[in-house]
């Protein structure tokens, strides 16, 4: 079986859905973060499909970055998370509803 | 220095008086009463040195700065100087310089005899504004700072519920009629096209000359398109009516008698000499606008305030509300006298008036003070020995304003009746002699009941005569009492604020009222009835004998002919309608349905939108990548 961009994308298209349902749904924000960096992998993946079928470089280029941004956003969410954690004692998102009126 | 700087000087020191006043020496009590009592004083003196200087007839009439011009609008500030208003500066300051004077004893134990002097330097300097106007917008600003500082005055006892409703009522009824003043004001200009009271005097002469009066009109009158004559009806009682409003004619003579809740000199000045003389004088001032019909209006409310208030005047209780029934109908008199085109007459009148007046005034405020403010006159009794200062100048008033000759009243009352009796006019002519028998007969129950018999009352007992300071004011008034007939008012200066007169010695004078012997006796007849009755009834009575006597009518009268109750009735009922209608509209329809609208559908919304709100962030997650969603479907999508 010949494999196409289509199937990449596919791929990337379940990952990312994947990742969707566990931001929407996923109780712990520790999950939560995890499948927002599923969504991210699954755009990256896209990107270096693309990159790859159309034999240009800018895909994979802009995935340097994002993964490099990635990092940078882990170790400032995974920080945020701890501070919360230790003021409320909890990660669950319903816990986190002082923004309400 | 130019003599027509003094008259300026004159207007303007009362102001600066009441400047210091309030800035500087509000704390000083005697610095303030002798700023504001030097300011009149001066400007008296003045006043003297620039008649003495140029007589009554100066050679520069006008003085005046230029102030505005809009399109052909040009008003002045300007000083018009003639026998009219010199003779008014005569009054209003030395009559108002006496009072200041007896103030400064009156007054001396109050705790605010300081503003008090403001205000009465204020209302000084108004008064003299109204006096010197050369046209109608200045004239009506000083009236209404007339009227600003009288509230002031007469409301200075402000503690007391009833002084701060009679000031109240005082400014408000005034500004009934100023309302009116203001339209006719503005119906002048409209009509005349100008405000300067010699350029309106020389146009009317103009068009008197001249029977061609198209191209006459600067704009179509705004009323309408009447002929000359009645556009000048309409324009003369539109100008009455601020005379009705600041001489208290009827039907706005209610304030009057309220405003006796300021301090007794108050009444006098306000009363006595200069604010209710404003509308007369101001009736004498634009005479030459008046035609006919408007003066015949004039003359019969002039007559029927004049019958009104003295009739009141019999059974009234309280010593000042009895002199300002009696100010009411003298000035009813002066109005009917300018209404019978005797504008000489009322100035007369007008001036004698506010000598002997000012003097019942001041005596009642003597006896007041003597008594511990003691009002009713039930109260008082076997005053000759205890006050004998007061007690004399006082007969002498009441003799001036019954009209016994030789006092002054009975010269200005006389010419009054000649003149009602000159212009065929015999119904006025029988009410004046009627108000004069009146008048005799309210003033001698008021003499008779305060002064003459025992102390009825312990207060009574210990009266004690005024300081030397309240007494000596009330001397040279009634000095003035005396002579003012016969001195020459009338006829060397009095005729002359209209026609140049020969001027006649004293002994003429005195003789004058013989011209006329029928008005000359009726008068004096009509004194003495009044005389008579009033000694038969009230000598030596303990009570009021009248009541059982009159029955219902004299319950009538001592209530004012229930004018405040029917004003109550009809026009503050009237007035409370219309504000609570005004008031339903205000709440339910603009504030309810209007703003409730807007307001409640701001709210609605907000209430909905917030439901949109959890606070969990899953929602809004799953609401951004919706939105996402929705954005590609329809950007891309189609």
């Amino acid at each position: 079986m010949h494999v196409g961009l289509q199937h990449y994308l596919v791929v990337s298209f379940m990952l990312f859905s994947l990742g969707l349902l566990g931001v929407i749904m996923r109780r712990n924000l520790l999950v939560i973060y995890m499948s927002l960096e599923l969504m991210l992998n699954a755009a990256n993946l896209a990107l270096v499909s693309f990159s790859r079928f159309n034999n240009k470089l800018d895909g994979q280029v802009l995935v340097f970055f994002i993964i490099t941004v990635a990092a940078a956003e882990v170790a400032v969410g995974l920080a945020l998370i701890v501070a919360l954690y230790r003021k409320r004692q909890s990660a669950h998102v319903e816990d986190l509803t002082s923004m309400k009126l | 220095m130019k003599l027509e700087v003094l008259p300026w000087i004159i207007l303007f020191l009362p102001l600066l008086a009441a400047t210091v006043i309030t800035l500087f020496t509000l704390r000083c009590r005697t610095t303030s009463a002798l700023i504001s009592i030097g300011a009149i004083v001066t400007g008296f003196i003045l006043t003297i040195a620039f008649i003495g200087a140029n007589g009554f007839h100066p050679a520069v009439s006008e003085t005046a700065v230029n102030w505005l011009s809009i399109g052909g609008l040009q008003i002045d500030f300007g000083l018009k100087l003639d026998a009219l208003s010199l003779m008014m500066l005569l009054i209003v300051t030395g009559v108002g310089g006496a009072i200041h004077i007896y103030s400064f004893g009156y007054m001396h134990e109050d705790k605010g005899m300081a503003r008090f002097f403001a205000f009465m330097s204020l209302f000084t300097f108004s008064m003299l504004g109204v006096v010197l106007a050369n046209n109608f917008l200045m004239m009506f600003i000083f009236w209404e700072l007339v009227g600003v500082s009288s509230y002031l005055l007469i409301g200075f006892w402000f503690e007391k519920p009833s002084a701060g409703d009679a000031a109240k009522k005082a400014f408000i009824t005034n500004r009934l009629g100023d309302f009116g003043f203001l339209l006719g004001i503005l119906a002048v200009w409209a009509f005349l096209g100008s405000l300067n009271f010699s350029a309106l005097q020389d146009r009317i002469i103009e068009h008197k000359n001249s029977a061609n009066t198209i191209g006459f009109f600067l704009t179509r009158f705004p009323l309408g398109d009447f002929s000359f004559d009645m556009n000048m009806t309409i324009i003369g009682l539109l100008l009455f009516c601020g005379a009705v409003g600041k001489s208290a004619q009827f039907p706005l003579h209610v304030w009057l008698p309220d405003a006796m809740e300021g301090p007794t000199p108050v009444s006098a000045l306000i009363h006595a000499a200069t604010m209710v003389a404003a509308g007369v004088y101001m009736l004498c001032r634009v005479l030459f606008l008046l035609n006919a019909d408007a003066l015949h209006v004039i003359a019969y409310i002039g007559g029927f305030t004049a019958l009104l208030a003295a009739l009141i005047a019999v059974q009234q209780n309280d010593i000042k509300r009895i002199l300002a029934y009696s100010t009411l109908s003298q000035l009813g008199y002066m109005v009917m006298a300018v209404g019978l085109s005797g504008p000489t007459p009322a100035m007369f009148h007008l001036t004698t008036h506010a000598f002997f007046k000012a003097l019942l005034f001041l005596g009642a405020g003597s006896v007041i003070h003597g008594l511990h403010e003691e009002q009713d006159i039930w109260k008082m009794g076997g005053l000759k020995k205890k006050m004998p200062v007061t007690f004399w100048t006082f007969i002498i008033g009441t003799l001036a304003l019954s009209g016994v000759p030789p006092f002054s009243g009975f010269y200005s009352k006389d010419s009054i009746l000649a003149q009602a009796l000159n212009t065929k006019n015999y119904l006025l002519f029988a009410v004046a002699v009627f108000v004069a028998a009146l008048t005799t007969f309210y003033m001698f129950r008021l003499f008779f009941v305060a002064f003459l018999g025992e102390a009825r009352t312990e207060k009574a007992k210990h009266a004690h005569e005024s300081p030397k300071v309240m007494t000596l004011p009330l001397i040279a008034l009634a000095v003035f009492a005396v002579i003012g007939g016969f001195i020459g008012i009338t006829n060397n200066y009095g005729s002359q604020f209209f026609v140049e007169h020969e001027p006649l010695s004293v002994a003429q004078q005195a003789l004058e009222p013989l011209h006329n012997i029928f008005p000359m006796l009726l008068g004096i007849s009509a004194v003495a009835v009044g005389l008579f009755a009033a000694f038969t009834l009230y000598k030596n009575a303990a009570t009021d004998p009248l009541p059982a006597k009159l029955g219902g009518l004299a319950t009538a009268m001592k209530n004012r002919f229930y004018f405040d109750e029917l004003y109550e009735a009809t026009v503050i009922r009237a007035h409370d309608f219309i504000a609570a209608v005004a008031d339903w509209i205000d709440r339910w329809i603009i504030e309810g349905a209007c703003i409730g609208l807007v307001r409640g559908g701001t709210d609605l919304t907000g209430r909905a939108l917030r439901l949109a709100q959890t606070g969990n962030l899953q929602t809004y997650a799953f609401l951004f990548v919706l939105g996402v969603a929705l954005l590609l479907y329809f950007v891309l999508g189609k």
